[in-house]
């Protein structure tokens, strides 16, 4: 059984369930599995925004979830958190709120950044107390998992993971080999 | 003194899996018998604390609901002492035992062939091993690659296929 022996491979492409920013005809795709309590990911985050700048239309840019939720005890709800912004169209919104105060994802803070982005509140804290986007963040759970996500981040480029650094050269040189 | 009575690579599939009696914690054992007529995967890693090990076994923790829909259970395996996997295994809230290899030192990792004398530690190796105790899957990462759990659940899909037909 070769499977973990190749350099492993994004097993469920980017499609219209993803949240992507940048063209669809972007020459260049990079897929972060991420979780919004950790640490690394949290730095990985400016990377990428950098890299957006820099490489601009010629990338776009998916973000599914990666939650380890018995290490981080905020990571699940603000995964949910992210998904309740989404059915109100502001996923990335939401996305880049939640990785600029990784120390605060507690219920109250989620509340008061869906108010700062004028959500619907109600539905945002209904969604998030019935849990209805458990089913996706799973999705993307095991997706990752069968890609060879061994821990968060994990960058895919192009659909073949990174596995270099996630500080602005690595990353940035990376993209660009793809273009 | 020599290991020559121990496998030199690790244990292909096909082979029965070596029977062992490990602490978990300091007053409770763990024995392959435990696990009869159901799957395990065995994740041999060289230590707790180590950051890759860390995140394998945190990622097997966050798997671990894949795994038992497999009907299969985890056990991680190190030379650590039971002690050390009690607050190990607390701190990054495991819910899987951790098997302490350690008296006498490596003798499980030996027998399934996955013992690194140059360091004292296990090699990452993983095993998964049928109802039956036959090993269906090994694999041994380099040391300082977390092999993720593709493989494994590769594995435990492919068994689970072959059941069905």
């Amino acid at each position: 059984m070769s499977a973990v022996l190749d350099r492993p491979r994004l097993t469920v492409p980017v499609s219209a369930r993803d949240h992507v920013r940048g063209p669809a005809t972007a020459p260049v795709t990079l897929v972060e599995y991420g979780d919004f309590e950790c640490p690394f990911c949290g730095a990985a985050h400016n990377s990428v925004n950098h890299v957006m700048q820099i490489i601009g239309d010629r990338m776009r840019f998916a973000y599914r979830h990666f939650p380890l939720t018995q290490i981080h005890p905020h990571a699940q709800q603000a995964a949910e958190a992210a998904e309740a912004a989404g059915t109100q169209d502001r996923f990335w919104e939401m996305h880049d709120l939640l990785f600029e105060h990784q120390d605060r994802l507690g219920m109250q803070y989620l509340l008061a950044y869906a108010a700062a982005l004028r959500l619907d509140v109600e539905r945002f804290a209904l969604e998030l107390d019935t849990h209805v986007h458990v089913p996706r963040i799973r999705e993307d759970f095991s997706s990752g998992v069968r890609s060879g996500v061994n821990g968060t981040p994990t960058f895919f480029v192009n659909g073949i993971r990174h596995d270099g650094g996630y500080d602005l050269e690595s990353l940035l040189t990376a993209v660009s080999a793809a273009l | 003194m020599t290991t020559t009575e121990y496998p030199t690579r690790a244990l292909e599939p096909g082979t029965a899996a070596p029977g062992f009696d490990l602490r978990s914690t300091p007053d409770q054992s763990v024995s392959l018998a435990d696990f009869g007529g159901r799957r395990l995967v065995m994740a041999f890693y060289p230590a707790d604390w180590s950051p890759i090990c860390t995140d394998q076994m945190s990622l097997y923790n966050e798997v671990l609901p894949e795994f038992k829909r497999y009907a299969a259970e985890l056990v991680g395996i190190s030379i650590d002492h039971a002690w050390c996997h009690v607050a190990f295994a607390q701190h990054r809230n495991l819910h899987f035992p951790l098997l302490a290899d350690f008296h006498p030192k490596g003798e499980v990792a030996q027998r399934y062939g996955v013992y690194d004398d140059g360091t004292g530690m296990s090699k990452r190796a993983l095993f998964v091993v049928d109802e039956g105790g036959t090993i269906r899957w090994s694999y041994v990462s380099p040391v300082g690659v977390n092999p993720g759990a593709d493989g494994i659940l590769i594995a435990l899909e492919s068994m689970a296929r072959e059941k069905a037909a």
